[in-house]
């Protein structure tokens, strides 16, 4: 690992003052620049990787407000403190009864010694998991080297996304709580150098294929300290199907989470996101506009799933995931459908 | 559409050798750039340079050691506080050989900055016994010859005490689902869950 300097802050605007990321280098390597610190989990394991090489890391674990780890509820929804552990908000009872979708997506989520460390904060902001990513032997890599290329795209490509893609990256968002966030419309409180700011979890993220390098709206210094969720009919009616290869501890071959608002087999409102196959947290609103309004069935679940993936583009070992990822959607929907909520 | 199911993937040989020829090219053009400009800073970094002084509070014990700030728990127990039970597996967080307790919280000490824990109490496999007592759950493991090669024992120890505490050794299947980030690559996982079933109960007894 190289070297690096190491500052604990003591509040919000002290961290924000301790970084001096330049304008768009926010998600490359950090290289020459000073990144927070919170769980560490990805940062931690990228700087080892040398793939993330950031000077200097300011320690916002040290920060001793509560509000930031704090999980409350009130008439306009869930608001959940950045730093509060993916294992507090998981187990958290009224996260688990009002918004299921949240509390499955971080259980199945890493190991519960990552949900121990991982603040929600850090883990919608996680990094891919692409193999020519996360390893700097790889030459070509736009994510990390922009212009240099992409080694996936005739490489081992079987984990990778084929939603919000491109011929400049297909890496796949890992998250699965960035996936329920996305779908159940929540937004990120942030504190920056110019001052404070909400921004909507659709306009965080920027997709793998169109971005390959820059992963977020985010500014230079901005500091997240809290994710919103809004409340709404179809919360408690929702869900986090989550497909892979090994039963437990592995990132989402592909996933689901399903929120549906529903009285006597027709639909109201209705909330998709799709997980493991995107370059980006995603919502499918083609999904949502098939469902939205109908009398719920399987048939219309399968036309639901058929319009989400209908611009798949698939690649040599990842052609899998469209039906995959139909049938995953499908399954959700019809678990939802049958909840009593 | 393409030709995914008829082709085969990578074999061993091909993909290493791609491997060798990217790694033996120039691996980066980018040169590294200079260090940010200075900026107003309320609390002050600790540069990056020989090793500082640092304490760990281990087992109920403060010690206190020089350690580059790079270092991890992990290192800093093994190589500063000399207590080599918790072992270093894949140090990239994907094993859990390197479970501890971090104020009573089972976590990774390998993607864990010494620096970063501070006075918060660290618990780790020397800290379970009471003199020559073993903890339950060390018992158990004994018990119900929950190991073979053993180097993953004291990460899957460490992190099955925290399982029954947190209380979610409820049954089989959720020991085995909150266990998942402990790998034992001799596969001892039935014995695993035998004795950390047989541990819950005297567990809740003491």
């Amino acid at each position: 690992m190289r070297p690096f300097s190491y500052q604990p802050a003591s509040s919000p605007s002290d961290a924000v003052k301790a970084t001096s990321m330049k304008p768009g280098a926010s998600d490359k390597r950090g290289d020459g620049n000073t990144v927070f610190l919170a769980g560490g989990t990805t940062l931690i394991d990228l700087m080892k990787l040398d793939v993330s090489r950031p000077t200097g890391l300011v320690d916002v674990n040290t920060i001793a407000d509560k509000a930031l780890s704090e999980i409350s509820f009130s008439k306009d929804g869930l608001r959940i403190g950045a730093l509060a552990k993916m294992s507090a908000v998981a187990d958290d009872a009224t996260v688990k009864r009002e918004y299921p979708m949240i509390s499955q997506s971080l259980e199945k989520a890493a190991s519960a010694q990552l949900r121990n460390m991982a603040s929600m904060g850090g883990n919608l902001l996680q990094r891919t998991r692409c193999s020519y990513f996360r390893d700097v032997a790889w030459k070509q890599c736009n994510k990390r080297e922009p212009g240099s290329g992409c080694a996936a795209l005739d490489g081992q490509n079987r984990l990778h996304a084929i939603l919000a893609v491109s011929d400049d990256c297909i890496a796949s968002y890992p998250g699965d709580f960035g996936t329920a966030f996305v779908a159940l419309d929540g937004s990120v409180e942030v504190e920056g150098p110019k001052g404070k700011r909400t921004i909507k979890s659709s306009e965080l993220h920027l997709a793998s294929g169109s971005s390959p390098s820059v992963e977020t709206t985010l500014q230079p210094g901005e500091f997240i300290t809290a994710l919103v969720v809004p409340a709404g009919n179809w919360a408690r009616r929702s869900a986090y199907l989550k497909i892979r290869d090994r039963e437990s501890y592995e990132f989402a071959a592909a996933s689901a989470a399903v929120a549906l608002e529903m009285q006597s087999g027709k639909l109201g409102e209705v909330r998709v996101g799709l997980g493991g196959v995107a370059g980006k947290p995603w919502r499918s609103m083609e999904a949502e506009a098939v469902l939205r309004g109908q009398s719920f069935n399987e048939d219309l679940a399968q036309k639901a799933a058929e319009a989400a993936f209908a611009d798949a583009k698939l690649h040599k070992h990842n052609a899998f995931k469209k039906e995959l990822g139909q049938r995953t959607l499908v399954r959700a929907l019809m678990d939802v459908a049958a909840m009593e909520a | 559409m393409n030709d995914s199911t008829r082709s085969p993937f990578f074999t061993r040989r091909n993909f290493l050798s791609r491997g060798a020829a990217a790694a033996a090219a120039p691996v980066f053009a980018e040169a590294l750039v200079g260090a940010a400009p200075a900026q107003a800073q309320a609390s002050s970094a600790i540069p990056p340079g020989p090793a500082i002084p640092m304490s760990l509070v281990v087992n109920g014990q403060k010690r206190n050691f020089a350690a580059d700030i790079r270092t991890s728990l992990l290192d800093a127990v093994r190589e500063k506080v000399r207590l080599t039970g918790s072992k270093k597996g894949c140090d990239h967080g994907q094993c859990g050989a390197c479970t501890m307790h971090v104020d009573g919280k089972r976590v990774l000490s390998c993607l864990t900055l010494a620096i970063s824990v501070g006075d918060k109490p660290v618990t780790t496999i020397e800290g379970l016994a009471k003199g020559d007592e073993l903890h339950p759950m060390q018992q158990a493991f004994v018990d119900h010859d929950a190991l073979q090669c053993g180097y993953c024992t004291p990460g899957q120890i460490m992190s099955a005490v925290a399982c029954v505490n947190e209380g979610h050794a409820k049954s089989d299947s959720e020991i085995r689902e909150y266990m998942s980030g402990n790998i034992c690559r001799c596969a001892a996982y039935p014995n695993i869950v035998a004795a950390v079933n047989q541990a819950k109960s005297q567990m809740k007894r003491s």
